[in-house]
């Protein structure tokens, strides 16, 4: 046999641990919530607020003091420069949304102010980007549609696959994708209409006693938060390759969720130990593939880390935060939320079970039947 | 048995061998040796962030364009009316609304019956005035407008494309959003950014307004910013008398418009000096007769993009179809203006409301930094997974190098582009492909541990394993599909390599791990290297 990083008979009782686990997710969100009211919400890159990033290398070293001093005459709405790589020859030059700058005028401005107070020195523009502020705003509401897209589609998955009940989990869907349609129609502004539409989300799976579905939103808007909220706290900007990021998040973090509900699914058959206990032992058995997948997943995030360079860098970040909050929150947020509805998870088992002894009972009788005719 | 396992290792081969066929074209040396010849011409497409290039999103505005048509029409109604003896007041439109009047109430219902022959797009209200006159406030019907809109869409695109066309660029990518008003441009590879995004993005809508004669009380009242009804106030870059800060009052609907232009070229006036002269069409060569007949000793202002190039006198009919713009032009800006003209002017403004460079040195050092994490990630998943899981390890291990062919060659084959986050979806699927196989293996432990032979382990590992593989994995593949539903470029390739990754990782583990296991694992075997 081979290595062994987790005890084969590994007993923890995470269900037990989960008031501290708890209490850890409760503070890691509030400080996140924290940080953003101050910040005055998530602060955007140009693809969600608008504006211009222009990329700059230049042949030979040059001091921040010096570009920004060379730049200062220019008219540049909000321009802010910012220098990375380790040899100071490349700079962002970030400049905030203006209806009247365009890409072009940004480009000439620059150009000019080079040729006038940087005699000597030459460089290229390696990329300007350029995003309106109207367009900005579009994306900004794609982005958080496609996030409650994910979620919700997500959960009518999990209530189908491991609840039976696609019916009940395709009509929750129909109704909130009508009512979101509806609240279009009146005008409400996207943002609410997202918050609004994913409380009674969690209100109806609470309602129809969702509980799988249930568990994996909660875990999905912990993932989200949590990992928001740490970006908000490291000052990192977001932009559409972090929505890319943090979609993969939700991915991943449900994959493992998934892993450890399929092993409550399967110990639950033909047991009638307590709840607690089912969750507790389908957790430890399935410790071992949640800690090496995990590991692997995090070895090449920090491959791309260290070695991606710099425009890859939030993005891995982003999901390096996101694949361990994940994997924490498949162990102590989702399946400990089964336990409130414990007694509906196990008569709805038991049930299940007499059913099918029925239904077994039942051809058993008509082919005995058959035999007789 | 035998003969099953005989089968789908020989299937892996087949598939290998296709991936192999659909991968190596995309290798630069392959492609020029005898063997790319005889392989498939799929190839891996480089995203602009890794090649190079431009990216535009140009908002078309159509409302304007609706505007423009609507006071060309006004001006036809007029003239056709005249001609059969019917006199109308001079059309003003306001926005989205035709406004004139038919003085002689007793001429209504031929007027009307003109109205509905010849104009049918037009919808109207009619209100008698108490001076015995008819006045008409006229738009488009709900389906004109809808046609016209689509039409100035699709007219902005077949001009843009003109441009780009002229301009010479391979492979340009020119799209549509119909439903945002919306045009969407990539030019891969480009060198000479700054001067194509000046050519497409020129919205070159040319006009032709007449001057307003103001006396001097109304020039000082539009100095200030209080024009005469009906007119507007246009910046004067060329020469022309205006006002004293630099601008012009004109009429504000204009008498003619760039639609009408059949060939534009660079020329020199009699000063010397670059200019561009415009060739109009028939149909623009009479309007412009007309104009210049009606308009004699008025001015002319010359207007392109919201800017007056000059305001020449009018002193005579012009018969010959042809106009001069002056300015202060460079050769090669003069060249570029008659470029865009003769590519036709676009129906409607447009605006740049995304704008993406690249240029090609940033993508190579991306790719490059790229390959790099991949490599290093791979080995350091390879190394480890092997240690941990002994010889199963090295066929996870196999199983991941088939994961990245497979994904590659998928790539390759639906002509797939490859972006910077394209790339990190590779590395990511580089870690995450192995779960599959950790959780085969790790189920196939659990089972020796309560004490089954290793063969009957392993089918029990496969078999648990299999359901839950899927299912864990079908919940990263909806969220790449949203993924590629709502992005842009970069971001859908990142969704297609995350997918195409997690279907190969499925297949590989399941079908091909399974034959190699079964190939490995005797009835006999009592020992297994896991």
């Amino acid at each position: 046999m081979g290595l062994h990083l987790i005890p084969n008979n590994l007993n923890i009782n995470f269900v037990g641990l989960r008031k501290v686990s708890y209490c850890i997710s409760i503070v890691l969100i509030l400080v996140g919530l924290a940080s953003l009211a101050i910040k005055g919400g998530p602060s955007f890159g140009i693809d969600f607020a608008g504006g211009t990033v222009v990329q700059i290398k230049f042949d030979q070293q040059l001091s921040d003091a010096e570009l920004k001093k060379a730049l200062a005459d220019s008219d540049l709405p909000g321009l802010v420069v910012q220098s990375f790589g380790e040899t100071s020859q490349d700079y962002l030059l970030r400049l905030s949304s203006n209806e009247d700058v365009s890409a072009q005028m940004v480009r000439d401005t620059v150009n000019a102010a080079f040729a006038q107070n940087l005699p000597g020195q030459t460089y290229e523009i390696q990329r300007l980007e350029m995003v309106g502020p109207k367009m900005g705003a579009d994306f900004r509401t794609k982005a958080l549609e496609a996030l409650y897209l994910a979620t919700l589609l997500m959960s009518v998955y999990i209530s189908g696959r491991f609840e039976h009940r696609w019916g009940t989990a395709l009509i929750m869907a129909v109704v909130l994708g009508g009512s979101m349609l509806g609240l279009d129609a009146i005008g409400v502004p996207k943002g609410l209409q997202i918050i609004g539409v994913t409380l009674v989300t969690l209100a109806v799976c609470w309602r129809l006693k969702l509980a799988f579905a249930l568990g994996a939103m909660i875990s999905i808007l912990h993932d989200l938060f949590i990992t928001v909220g740490i970006f908000s706290l490291l000052d990192k900007e977001f932009d559409l390759t972090i929505i890319a990021a943090l979609l993969t998040v939700v991915g991943y973090s449900l994959n493992d969720t998934i892993i450890v509900f399929d092993r409550i699914r399967e110990n639950l058959r033909g047991n009638r130990s307590p709840l607690t206990n089912i969750i507790n032992s389908s957790i430890n058995q399935t410790m071992s593939r949640t800690v090496l997948t995990s590991l692997t997943t995090l070895l090449v995030v920090v491959a791309l880390l260290i070695l991606g360079g710099d425009i890859i860098f939030d993005f891995a970040l982003a999901l390096f935060i996101g694949i361990l909050v994940g994997t924490f929150s498949s162990i102590f947020v989702a399946s400990p939320i089964l336990l409130v509805f414990e007694k509906t998870i196990q008569t709805r088992q038991i049930k299940q079970e007499e059913d099918a002894k029925e239904a077994a009972k039942r051809a058993a009788n008509r082919s005995h039947d058959g035999a007789q005719v | 048995m035998r003969q099953s396992i005989i089968l789908r290792i020989s299937l892996t081969l087949v598939i290998l061998l296709l991936a192999l066929a659909y991968l190596l074209p995309s290798i630069p040396a392959v492609q020029e040796s005898p063997l790319g010849k005889t392989l498939p011409e799929a190839k891996i497409n480089l995203g602009l962030d890794l090649m190079g290039g431009i990216y535009l999103a140009l908002d078309v505005d159509v409302d304007k364009a609706i505007e423009n048509s609507l006071s060309q029409m006004g001006q036809d109604i007029r003239q056709t009316a005249r001609e059969d003896g019917l006199h109308t007041t001079r059309p003003g439109s306001d926005k989205d609304r035709l406004v004139f009047s038919l003085p002689d109430g007793s001429k209504r219902e031929a007027f009307e019956k003109l109205l509905a022959e010849k104009f049918p797009e037009l919808g109207y209200d009619a209100v008698a005035q108490p001076d015995g006159g008819i006045r008409y406030s006229a738009r488009f019907k709900d389906e004109a407008k809808l046609r016209r809109e689509n039409m100035a869409l699709d007219m902005a695109l077949k001009t843009i494309r003109n441009r780009i066309d002229q301009f010479g660029v391979a492979e340009p990518d020119i799209r549509k959003q119909e439903a945002q008003r919306r045009i969407i441009i990539q030019l891969p590879g480009l060198k000479d950014t700054e001067r194509a995004i000046r050519v497409i993005g020129q919205t070159a809508h040319l006009e032709f307004h007449i001057q307003r004669n103001l006396s001097s009380m109304e020039a000082e009242r539009a100095s200030r910013g209080l024009l005469p009804v009906g007119t507007i106030k246009l910046p004067l870059i060329g020469r022309g008398s205006g006002l004293e800060d630099g601008s012009i009052v004109v009429e504000r609907d204009a008498v003619l418009t760039g639609e009408y232009i059949e060939d534009a070229y660079q020329n020199f006036d009699q000063h010397n000096r670059p200019c561009v002269v415009i060739k109009f069409t028939r149909r623009g060569a009479a309007m412009f007769e007309r104009i210049t007949g009606e308009n004699v000793n008025r001015n002319l202002a010359i207007v392109l993009d919201g800017r007056v190039y000059s305001a020449p006198n009018i002193s005579e009919k012009i018969s010959q179809g042809s106009a001069n713009i002056t300015g202060s032009f460079s050769i090669e800006e003069a060249n570029d203006l008659a470029l865009v003209l003769r590519a036709g002017s676009l129906p409607a403004p447009v605006t740049i409301g995304e704008e993406r460079t690249v240029g090609p040195s940033l993508g190579q050092d991306s790719i490059n930094r790229g390959i790099n994490a991949a490599l290093i990630g791979l080995c350091a998943v390879v190394l480890f997974i092997i240690v941990y899981y002994s010889f199963s390890g090295v066929i996870a291990a196999t199983m991941l190098l088939f994961d990245i062919i497979l994904l590659l060659a998928g790539m390759a084959a639906f002509g797939a582009t490859l972006t910077l986050p394209g790339i990190a979806g590779i590395v990511l699927t580089i870690g995450m492909a192995v779960d599959a196989n950790v959780l085969i293996f790790e189920r196939i432990r659990e089972e020796l541990r309560i004490g089954s032979t290793p063969e009957a382990a392993v089918k029990l590992g496969f078999s648990r394993a299999t359901l839950t593989i899927m299912d864990s994995n079908l919940t990263t593949i909806i969220a790449a599909v949203i993924l590629y539903q709502f992005g842009t470029g970069p971001v859908r390739g990142f969704a297609v390599t995350l997918t195409l990754g997690i279907i190969a990782s499925m297949f590989t583990a399941i079908f091909v791990s399974r034959a190699i296991f079964d190939l490995w694992i005797k009835p006999q075997s009592r020992k297994i290297s896991i």
